[in-house]
């Protein structure tokens, strides 16, 4: 492994946090950091985009604001497919973890940029307060008849135990694997991205033309994976949702 | 076997994993295929399943690639 002098270079320098300015708040540390910063541009960049979009709300809508509709739209189809009619009050909170996850993930694919969602920590609050919010909705909505979702219907007695053993697990490493997937999506594609880009400079000049054609559509590729990791993301939130508010299996 | 050569060989060892994944996302777009070729008309409302099956598939793969990881840096 690369040690010392060589390890701003190396293809895991990238997920460095870097501390912007120093903040210590009752003895924990809460330094403003890139990490930070990023999620400061991808909110701004946002709400900026959002109430531009929206400001004209013209019936003929212009280009940047059917931009949005686009958005809205996408997203509002996915909630009364999975969740019904009534699912819609969920709606803004859906609609806020899609655009900010898919935002994050399109700054992270800017050369320089920081992929704030290469951190497992910060996919796994995302996916640790849909989980919790899921559980929470279920119980508030069915009682102990949730529980139900443990047991499911038609199968045999002697089964039984087995089968709750393993819903019981299923529903417990959801929050793992819902934040693991999107984690290790970013950070190996951008890891990957290095590497061949550091093949590609080992290279001499002539040598260089192939390996840059293939990372451009290297990097075509990642792009897809942000938007589909976000779409992928939204869907499974929208999924363990629909568990909690119908409980239909 | 000297302890830093064993902890290289299992982050190897627990790549594995990504063959799974391999096979699992090309039998979920295999099949989508060819039954996207048999019936064009239905494919587009399997698109959503297609996208969640191939993350569901993608996930273990991944796990053993968090476990390489985490046996690397860890």
């Amino acid at each position: 492994m690369a040690d010392g002098a060589h390890e701003d270079h190396g293809p895991i320098a990238q997920f460095e946090i870097k501390k912007i300015f120093d903040l210590q708040l009752f003895g924990y540390d809460v330094s403003f950091t890139n990490s930070s910063l990023f999620m400061v541009i991808a909110l701004v960049a946002i709400v900026g985009f959002l109430l531009f979009a929206s400001k004209g709300r013209s019936l003929i809508p212009t280009r940047v604001q059917s931009i949005a509709e686009l958005l809205y739209e996408f997203i509002a189809k996915m909630v009364k497919d999975n969740l019904g009619e009534e699912g819609m009050k969920y709606f803004p909170w859906v609609f806020s973890i899609f655009i900010f996850i898919l935002v994050l993930n399109l700054l992270g694919m800017i050369p320089g940029g920081f992929t704030v969602t290469s951190h497992i920590i910060v996919t796994f609050a995302f996916a640790f307060m849909v989980w919790l919010a899921a559980t929470v909705i279920g119980f508030a909505r069915h009682g102990l008849g949730y529980l139900k979702l443990f047991v499911p219907e038609g199968v045999p007695l002697l089964l039984l135990p087995l089968i709750v053993v393993i819903e019981l697990i299923s529903y417990f490493i959801r929050p793992i694997s819902h934040s693991v997937r999107l984690f290790a999506n970013m950070m190996a594609g951008h890891t990957m991205l290095k590497v061949f880009a550091g093949f590609a400079v080992m290279l001499p000049w002539w040598g260089k033309v192939a390996p840059a054609g293939f990372m451009v559509a290297f990097t075509g590729l990642e792009l897809v994976v942000a938007i589909l990791q976000a779409f992928i993301f939204t869907v499974l939130t929208c999924i363990y949702l629909n568990d909690a508010v119908n409980m239909h299996h | 076997m000297d302890a830093a050569a064993a902890k290289y060989i299992g982050a190897g060892l627990a790549c594995f994993a990504l063959i799974g994944a391999g096979i699992g996302i090309g039998n979920i777009f295999g099949n989508y295929l060819s039954g996207a070729l048999r019936n064009p008309s239905a494919a587009p409302g399997q698109f959503t399943n297609l996208l969640i099956g191939f993350a569901l598939a993608e996930a273990t793969g991944l796990f053993g690639l968090l476990v390489a990881l985490l046996i690397l840096f860890g």
